[in-house]
């Protein structure tokens, strides 16, 4: 089992074998996380190196444990407290960590692109860790394997994606990955937050939060990001909630049967009512058991490529 | 010195000379144009068969960064770069370091300028400091120099002193040269679509820039006096706009960069900084409908917007990198290869929208291919086919998205001012 390319940049345009590659060998660490010693020899002796530059606090440590489990050496860079303060160049900054000879980098940062630009100037396999709105690969991943977990199957599954998508790399991964694995992606949410064009990758919107969660089978909620100008985009928290919260009474109302998954952090009260985030249709708390089995398997992967 | 360019395919616009001629000059002077076949005297002959020779070229929107980023371009490196891109004239933006809005600015570059074979005509700020605030002192710049007034880089920031701009710059019959672009829509890295939403770039849409225009006409049209110049038009829209602007009569002119007739947004999908520019590059659409309005007049003059860059500007991190790209040195190339060998224009248009319609937007004398006149001329090659090679360039920057590619047709040489740029080099006729 092998993947088509050294790196993961993202879920656009990465063949279903790959995909499903991925999946079935994190069902295999998945095994690993439940052992009393959950640690194997894999990567041992590969150096990564978790390079922040914008704050993280569960990806971040879910990708720790996942390189800590497989025994290679990590090494952590945030923007804060680097060289970067200092007025280096981001090309300056990776070279130098490079010539420390390091071999994997898993890469999160503002500006869409990076994890691509770091495949120009370095040779270590690069990981997407989230690249501005645009791609959020891992998280997609986990969120695939999450709902293969509890429904069994991706393809012919109706899934949608709530919230602010324009300003979402989860939103873009999930939708890419979801596709080639066969199953149809609808977005739901305000219209200033939908971003132009997304019909043109066969996506339906919905503005009506009954009728998404009445024609769906999973629910991919996301987290209200007001640090990133969603703010503007609605006129309030509040009104945010009302139109488009999933509550216990909506999903009881319209389908009981749906599946609700959140990459979370949550904002309680706004996006998910708290009766619905600790509630019986959610899976938010496997999502991140399962994250660091996903990541376990693409570092693996990656790793031991030649 | 007498020189003589021998065989020569002259295209004038302006006499309506387009015949094949020998064009003998005298200490810089044009003394004879003549069909071929007379032999001429002279101390230097160029044989110049099958090439074509035009009324000097004219770049109405370049970026020198003197004063403040020589480290990027000076006024003798970027006039060396139009040199060697085929242009005896530019236009340099006022967006420096402190900005030109002043007459002592203007005469710095003025100065800097001299004795070089190219005409480095400065563009005042409309206001001072670009701010957007104040205006700028239109009459003493005027009177120093300056042939227009453009806050390029943003457009005029208030509807209230774009009114005043356009009064008071028409009593010196001087142009607003406008950077359309809604300062509340802006910010974005790339055009708002499809593309934008599969790269995850900020975006910025395109009605930021058609509102702009419009305002711009509307407020032309009400005033009933100034004349307006919209920079880099790079919609569908705007062209539109200006064109139904024409129909009514307005004094609204319009330029067009090689970028945006040329590329479109498809190519960000590489993340390559080197295509992020503002306006940024639009659809397919759009790119036709630059097309078609250079083809039918509406545009009336392309011009490279060349925006010197540092290396180490360019080389990060797509969204924090700077907008803009070099490119004297490789527009007519492009211009040739996009318009003229696609059948878009005929050379005698190409040479209205590089030599004329600039010089008489800035109410500039237009040079003539006629004895008794200076010489002021561009030759160049529309067959020969060459490979854009940044490291080679005269700029001090390198930031072209151009690099590698294949171009059919390539300036030869320029002559203004007693001198002559021809096979890599200056020479004193």
């Amino acid at each position: 089992m092998s993947l088509s390319s050294k790196h993961l940049l993202g879920l656009h345009g990465v063949p279903k074998e790959d995909i499903q590659t991925i999946l079935d060998t994190a069902t295999t660490f998945r095994e690993v996380l439940e052992r009393p010693i959950k640690k194997v020899p894999t990567l041992q002796g590969k150096t990564v190196v978790n390079l922040f530059y914008e704050s993280s606090t569960r990806t971040r440590i879910s990708f720790e444990l996942a390189q800590k489990r497989l025994s290679a050496d990590t090494v952590n860079f945030s923007k804060a407290g680097s060289s970067t303060s200092k007025g280096e160049t981001f090309k300056d900054t990776v070279k130098n960590i490079e010539a420390m000879k390091i071999d994997m980098i898993v890469v999160r940062h503002s500006s869409a692109g990076v994890p691509h630009y770091l495949t120009k100037i370095t040779n270590a396999n690069i990981i997407n860790a989230g690249d501005g709105r645009h791609e959020h690969p891992t998280q997609a991943l986990l969120d695939m394997y999450s709902i293969r977990e509890k429904t069994g199957r991706l393809e012919g599954l109706k899934v949608c994606i709530i919230g602010d998508i324009a300003h979402s790399r989860v939103a873009l991964s999930n939708i890419f990955g979801l596709q080639t694995m066969g199953a149809k992606v609808s977005v739901c949410g305000p219209a200033t937050m939908i971003p132009k064009g997304i019909g043109n990758l066969g996506v339906k919107v919905y503005h009506d939060i009954d009728k998404a969660i009445a024609e769906h089978d999973v629910l991919n909620v996301l987290r209200i990001q007001l640090e990133r100008a969603a703010g503007s985009s609605i006129p309030s928290l509040r009104e945010y909630h009302n139109y488009f919260g999933i509550t216990s009474e909506r999903i009881e109302k319209n389908n009981k049967d749906v599946l609700i998954l959140h990459p979370g952090p949550i904002n309680r009260g706004v996006e998910l009512s708290s009766d619905v985030a600790d509630g019986p249709y959610q899976v938010i708390l496997d999502q991140v058991t399962n994250g660091v089995a996903i990541r376990m398997a693409v570092l693996y992967l990656l790793g031991t490529m030649n | 010195m007498k020189i003589l360019l021998k065989n020569i395919n002259a295209i004038d616009p302006v006499t309506g000379l387009n015949e094949t001629v020998n064009i003998l000059i005298e200490d810089g002077i044009i003394t004879n144009v003549e069909s071929s076949g007379n032999m001429l005297q002279a101390d230097k002959v160029f044989d110049f068969t099958g090439k074509y020779v035009s009324p000097g070229f004219y770049d109405m929107h370049v970026h020198f960064r003197e004063p403040g980023r020589e480290d990027e371009e000076t006024v003798i490196t970027g006039s060396n770069s139009a040199a060697a891109g085929g242009f005896t004239g530019v236009a340099c933006m006022p967006n420096t370091e402190p900005a030109i809005d002043s007459a002592e600015v203007v005469n710095l570059i003025k100065e800097k300028a001299k004795n070089h074979l190219v005409d480095v005509d400065p563009i005042s700020a409309v206001t001072q400091g670009r701010k957007g605030e104040v205006l700028a002192p239109m009459a003493e710049l005027s009177e120093s120099g300056a042939v227009a007034f453009s806050d390029d880089g943003v457009a005029v920031k208030t509807a209230a002193i774009l009114r005043k701009a356009l009064e008071y710059s028409h009593m010196y019959n001087k142009p607003v040269i406008e950077h359309c672009e809604d300062e509340t829509l802006a910010g974005g890295s790339m055009n708002e679509g499809i593309t934008s939403t599969l790269l995850g770039l900020p975006p910025v849409p395109s009605v930021a820039e058609d509102l702009t225009i419009m305002r711009d006409i509307l407020m032309l049209e009400y005033l009933g006096a100034g004349s307006l110049h919209i920079a880099h038009i790079s919609t569908k829209n705007g062209v539109e706009l200006v064109r139904q602007a024409k129909k009514k009569g307005l004094k609204v002119t319009a330029e067009a960069t090689p970028h945006h007739f040329t590329l479109t947004e498809e190519n960000l999908k590489t993340f390559d900084t080197n295509y992020k520019m503002n306006p940024p590059l639009r659809t397919k659409e759009d790119v036709e409908a630059i097309i078609e309005g250079l083809k039918d007049g509406t545009i009336d003059v392309i011009a490279s917007d060349h925006a010197p860059h540092s290396p180490e500007e360019k080389d990060m991190e797509f969204t924090l990198a700077p907008n803009g790209i070099i490119g004297l040195e490789t527009e007519l190339g492009l211009a040739i290869t996009e318009l003229v060998h696609k059948g878009h224009l005929t050379l005698t248009q190409l040479v209205e929208k590089f030599a004329v319609n600039p010089r008489k937007i800035l109410n500039l004398p237009v040079p003539k291919i006629q004895a008794g006149e200076k010489a002021n001329l561009t030759i160049f090659d529309t067959e020969e086919v060459w490979t854009v090679d940044v490291s080679k360039f005269k700029s001090k920057s390198k930031n072209s998205p151009f690099d590698k590619r294949l171009l059919t047709g390539k300036p030869v040489a320029v002559i203004n001012n007693g001198k002559m740029f021809y096979q890599d080099r200056f020479i004193e006729i």
